[in-house]
């Protein structure tokens, strides 16, 4: 058992760097291929050469992160063969479907029009080139619809089947894979991307005038990046909003573990501030926090829209109290029932087995209603007790926290920002207002990346949500070599993004000196 | 207006237009400045990616351990049924 919580702890580590990593460049290519579509636009309609210099300048980083970044989620794919074969198996169809989707229709389409997109000025029009840039932007963001819609179905599996003879959930329903929880993460991982974009333009051009240089350049660019970058943050802060409402209903679990409640009540408060009291067991009487300060009524509002109702803790969905689709109150299977469902559920495909191998038709079919009836609580067989189906709680809490309080400080830098550049001598003053936008570009990404540990490690222990849990779903390998790809990654990618900072790194001191004095002019 | 006529025509158009994204391609790949390192990380990155992780670490194991689906799906329902 240690081995293999070891394995299945060395699996899941190895999966989070390599999509860490990845994460790194995907939402700069979707934001900033937006601010580079928006400035060629300006471009098109004014013919104005210090639109042209910023759409080139900007187009170029675009360029460096592009290609530093493809393929890198290929190795994700490689992963689901080797260290998650069970998983890969079980989803087959349905994972596999949206995945191919974006391999032959999205990454075709980016490949064709970022090659128009820099090979092209002076030698296509200059519509077409303009729309090839927005078609790169656009094939981009369909990529990621693709990824997000498998991911989105993880959370809320819907539209399938499970087919004991083959072993894997089957489509029984194509669009369903489109559910509001797919459509709405969609969306706001797009544009949490344009927001990160946005607060990169911002910080790099304050770069910029706080060495003196190419200031009108810079204003452009905290204008266009701003506007895009405040738009981005703002739809993000909208679609989080739905994101939190749908995880009441459909992962709860997941919304406890944000909050660190374990008993809820009519009227929640909300945790602003707060640490976790890490010997909170989910059945005994001690607090929940070590402190906590708390907006009244906040959670409930922020799950149901509703002031007065009622949001469970982590006890009260263990105890079968939870929200359905609709947000009313209900009482649903407890857990300590759903854990003797699942093992009826495997107990069940242990008997169609046998019934298959002895040929027995009316057998292999009783087997099948029977396990049809337990299905929906299959995962929670693989647990010995309650507490393992509930996740990290510490760890979601912060993240959520940091998330949040960094995406609203970025709208204000933002509007602060943006403010500001249409006041320029106002601007020049506030050095510290951009030495704080340079040293936020960092954070961005922190940001970013929190809100993915929130999706996934809230999540937890689930791969696929109350069907399969992470330690059935990973493939039976020795943890040494997973420990060993593991520092592989970890030496490939830590290489790639070195190599990303130090070229853009370059790309921005030697365009800020010479490409874009001509937008001063 | 002949069959033949019609072909050649055609087949002179397909040669013009491959020629022009040929040149497209090249002249860019040619005028590159920057790009010329970024794609030698791409070509690096692409043959330490499928040269040698791919092949030398992650196999597709339910692809290689058995010769078809029947014997997938039981090495699965037995890793997912089996007493923990």
């Amino acid at each position: 058992m240690n081995d293999l919580t070891s394995l299945v702890d060395w699996s899941r580590l190895q999966f989070a760097l390599t999509a860490i990593y990845h994460w790194l460049f995907v939402p700069l290519t979707l934001g900033l291929s937006v601010i580079v579509a928006v400035m060629e636009t300006a471009y098109y309609r004014t013919k104005s050469e210090k639109w042209l210099a910023a759409t080139k300048f900007w187009m170029t980083l675009f360029g460096i992160n592009f290609a530093i970044g493809v393929a890198t989620g290929l190795i994700l794919e490689f992963e689901f063969g080797t260290n998650w074969s069970n998983y890969s198996w079980f989803v087959g169809d349905i994972f596999g479907a949206p995945l191919a989707i974006e391999g032959i229709l999205a990454f075709f389409m980016e490949a064709t029009f970022v090659a128009v997109m820099f090979f092209g000025w002076n030698k296509v029009s200059p519509g077409f080139h303009l729309a090839s840039t927005w078609l790169t932007g656009i094939g981009a963001s369909i990529s990621a619809l693709w990824i997000l819609v498998a991911n989105a179905w993880m959370q809320y599996p819907a539209g399938m089947e499970f087919d004991p003879g083959q072993m894997r959930n089957v489509m029984t329903d194509f669009w369903a894979l489109f559910s509001p929880i797919a459509v709405n993460k969609f969306f706001h991982a797009v544009f949490s991307g344009w927001a990160l974009a946005g607060v990169f333009v911002i910080g790099v051009s304050c770069w910029m005038l706080l060495k003196g240089r190419n200031k009108a350049f810079c204003l452009l660019s905290i204008k266009t990046g701003g506007w895009v970058g405040l738009a981005g943050m703002l739809l993000t802060m909208y679609t989080g909003d739905g994101s939190a409402v749908q995880v009441a209903r459909h992962q709860p679990m997941k919304l406890a573990a944000m909050e660190g409640l374990y008993h809820g009540q009519k009227g929640q408060g909300l945790s602003v501030a707060g640490w976790i009291n890490p010997d909170k067991e989910w059945d005994d009487d001690r607090d929940q926090y070590l402190f906590n300060i708390e907006i009244p009524c906040g959670l409930s509002i922020l799950a149901t829209h509703d002031l007065d109702s009622f949001v469970p803790g982590i006890a009260d969905i263990i105890n079968g109290v939870s929200i359905n689709a609709e947000g009313d109150t209900v009482n649903t299977v407890p857990y300590a029932e759903r854990i003797v469902r699942g093992r009826m559920a495997h107990e069940s495909l242990r008997k169609y087995d046998a019934a298959r191998a002895e040929g027995d038709t009316s057998g292999m079919e009783a087997a099948k209603a029977e396990l049809a009836a337990n299905y929906p609580y299959f995962g929670y067989g693989y647990f010995d007790s309650v507490e393992q189906a509930i996740p990290p709680v510490g760890l979601t809490y912060v993240m959520f926290r940091t998330m949040v309080y960094l995406g609203s400080f970025f709208l204000l830098l933002m509007a602060a920002a943006l403010f500001l550049a249409y006041r320029p001598e106002v601007l020049e003053r506030q050095r510290w207002l951009m030495w704080t936008a340079v040293a936020t570009v960092p954070l961005m990404w922190i940001c970013s990346q929190a809100g993915w540990a929130v999706a996934e490690v809230g999540r937890q222990p689930w791969t696929v949500q109350d069907l399969l849990p992470t330690m059935a779903a990973v493939s039976d390998l020795s943890t040494s070599s997973v420990v060993l790809t593991f520092w592989i990654f970890a030496a490939v990618f830590t290489v790639l993004l070195v190599a990303e900072v130090s070229i853009m790194c370059r790309t921005i001191a030697k365009g800020s000196k010479s490409d874009l004095q001509k937008v001063n002019a | 207006m002949t069959l033949t006529g019609s072909l050649s025509r055609l087949a002179s158009r397909a040669a013009m237009t491959f020629r022009k994204v040929w040149l497209f391609y090249y002249d860019g790949f040619r005028n590159m400045t920057i790009g010329k390192t970024l794609w030698a990380i791409i070509l690096l990155k692409l043959f330490i990616f499928f040269a040698v992780i791919k092949l030398f670490f992650f196999p597709d194991l339910l692809g290689t351990m058995f010769d078809n689906d029947d014997q997938r799906a039981d090495h699965v329902r037995k890793e997912l049924t089996r007493p923990r």
